[in-house]
């Protein structure tokens, strides 16, 4: 009897998303993740495999939930925005919100909901201070199209955009700490926000690493 | 007019092809109602092999009109096992790898003992003087099959609408017995309307003249009409209203007019009335009443102060969770109400919503998605256990297509 062996090993585990490489890079091995928005569980199939984690998903689209269980993956359909309130409090070490705060409709309250049931929480949205973006909108008088935001205004799903400094300034004011942050610039590389003007300016997506003050 | 099994049962049952487990009056089935149950026998099929470390079994519960013959050809109907879509060589529940078991519930009339057996202190079938079983009977009596068989904790427990309350409420009463629990197509209790359509479904039987108290068979009776009509009704339930329209619309059956009477102008009208009477061939009215009792009686939140996640409290199991889209007696409403319990549980949970218009009944056709999801469930929980994993074959039913007709 031959048996076909699991298709999931034989794929590449490679993240081609270099915000996902950094998050995968920020999570200890072993950890409790739940990954928030996990789509068809990329990343989340990356840390299972690569770093041992216990992981968990949550995914709005069907389509998405559905590969990523097919997967083998354990993924629930939810919303970021009404479904987070169900688990209790630090049920994970790690929650990951990968390039989704800005579609939901309070980032506020779901950054709460992270600190409240993650130890940390790693977050990585699109910078709208970003140079590019800046010059488009003063240049151009149009809201801006990127490839990071490439759908224009009236169909984008990114209703809360905001800047690295706004984001930085939410956290202040909802009293959750910045561990780490990053930018990720042109090339597609991290680095460590030591400026935040400077970052602010350069990097075209931010990933911070949270947790409860 | 098809043969009369209910009337000639005894020597059907002895035929039965599978498994019995007699319950001897030594260690009797205790019941939720306080009564005791022996001897009693649990009749059961398996399919596939038990491996050496009894590691690779998996228990599916059969739904309301179910029985233990899942895959293979119904021993009494001759029709296909209600499940067989779902469980063989390359598919999802893949007898190549896992040893399959499938134990008719107590209160059942295809061998285990139900209320048209023979009660042992009258001699006379037990009719309606048989106890009351639950969810919770149900579970505890297919444990001691496992225990029969000597397999502490099975590989995964799955069921279908009734079949998937068994599995949930294994899950909250044995978690040290299961790896994974699938539950599809159903809820964590009884819903108001649910058990307003099975109320319809026994009082249909019940006002049958020749139900006779429910001793219709010392009296050589069949409340044939009583139980048709009780069929008729659940069976609009597993569809949908999309389903219907697709299947019959306003279509005639067999006359190009209206005939200004009561015969079956429409087709739906002569559907429902085969499926009423065919039926009645291979279903107890007294099972029927006793079986949509216990699902009535389900409410896992009930027994843990109403508070649905404390029955998942610290369960080690991965749990998967399935709804369809168009199925509205057990909607994704409640499937919801499952996952949001289990997450608040912290448990391991997966959560699939499968679109189909197929009604309730899509649990039990060839839904390619549906299968698919369930099969990388099983993939990853046999990984993580050390299992050997499989691929799937797709299905070519032909003529053994399941969405022709309802078969559980």
């Amino acid at each position: 009897m031959t048996l076909g062996g699991d298709a999931r090993t034989r794929r590449s585990s490679n993240l081609a998303r270099s915000d996902l490489r950094l998050i995968a890079d920020l999570i200890e091995p072993g950890s409790r993740v739940l990954d928030i928005g996990c789509g068809e569980g990329i990343l989340l199939e990356y840390l299972v495999r690569e770093k041992a984690v216990v992981g968990r998903g949550m995914e709005l689209s069907q389509e998405g939930v559905n590969a990523s269980v097919a997967r083998g993956l354990s993924v629930v359909q939810g919303d970021a925005d009404t479904a987070l309130s169900y688990y209790p409090d630090q049920a994970f070490d790690v929650v990951v919100l990968s390039k989704t705060l800005q579609a939901t409709r309070d980032p506020r309250a779901v950054l709460r909901q992270l600190v409240r049931i993650g130890n940390n929480a790693i977050v990585s949205f699109p910078n709208f201070g970003y140079w590019r973006i800046r010059l488009e909108l003063l240049l151009r008088g149009r809201m801006p199209m990127t490839p990071s935001l490439p759908a224009p205004w009236y169909e984008t799903e990114n209703i809360h955009l905001c800047t690295l400094r706004d984001f930085v300034a939410l956290c202040e004011q909802e009293q959750i700490r910045v561990e780490r942050a990053f930018t990720v610039r042109d090339d597609g590389s991290p680095r460590p926000i030591s400026s935040l003007g400077l970052a602010n300016l350069f990097g075209h997506d931010g990933v911070f690493l949270l947790r409860r003050s | 007019m098809a043969t009369d099994t209910s009337s000639k049962s005894p020597e059907i049952r002895r035929a039965l092809p599978g498994h019995r487990l007699l319950i001897g009056k030594e260690a009797p089935l205790q019941l939720d109602c306080g009564a005791t149950l022996a001897p009693a026998v649990l009749a059961y099929q398996t399919y596939g092999e038990l491996n050496a470390d009894k590691s690779n079994a998996i228990l599916v519960f059969h739904a309301l009109t179910g029985d233990q013959f899942a895959a293979e050809d119904h021993p009494v109907t001759g029709r296909p096992g209600w499940w067989e879509v779902m469980i063989g060589p390359g598919r999802p529940l893949d007898t190549r790898r896992y040893f399959i078991i499938c134990i008719n519930v107590p209160g059942g009339c295809m061998g285990s003992t139900g209320p048209k057996e023979i009660n042992p202190e009258t001699g006379k079938p037990w009719g309606l003087d048989f106890p009351v079983v639950t969810i919770g009977d149900m579970v505890r009596a297919q444990i001691r099959v496992l225990d029969h068989l000597g397999i502490d904790k099975i590989f995964c427990a799955i069921g279908g609408s009734m079949g998937g309350m068994q599995a949930l409420e294994m899950a909250s009463r044995h978690p040290e017995r299961l790896h994974s629990v699938i539950a599809v197509a159903t809820a964590g209790h009884h819903s108001a309307q649910n058990i307003a359509f099975h109320e319809i479904g026994r009082q249909a039987i019940m006002a049958d003249p020749d139900w006779r108290g429910g001793r219709y068979l010392e009296e050589n009776a069949v409340p044939r009409r009583g139980l048709a009509v009780a069929r008729m009704t659940a069976h609009v339930t597993y569809l949908s209203e999309p389903a219907l329209h697709r299947k019959f619309g306003r279509r005639l059956q067999d006359r190009r007019a209206l005939s200004y009477g009561f015969d079956a102008d429409f087709q739906v009208e002569s559907y429902l009335r085969y499926q009423g009477a065919s039926f009645v061939e291979r279903f107890d009215a007294n099972s029927y009443l006793y079986i949509t009792r216990a699902m009535d009686y389900f409410d896992l939140a009930a027994d843990h102060d109403g508070v649905l996640a404390k029955a998942f409290t610290h369960s080690p199991a991965r749990f998967c969770i399935v709804s369809f889209t168009s199925d509205w007696l057990f909607p994704t409403s409640e499937a919801k109400r499952l996952v949001h319990a289990l997450n608040a549980a912290a448990a391991d949970v997966s959560f699939v919503e499968i679109e189909s218009d197929k009604g309730h009944d899509a649990f039990l056709l060839n839904e390619p998605e549906f299968h698919a999801t369930l099969h990388g469930f099983l993939n990853g929980t046999a990984e993580r256990l050390g299992l050997p994993t499989g691929d799937l074959i797709p299905i070519d039913l032909g003529d053994r297509d399941p969405g022709k007709e309802r078969i559980s």
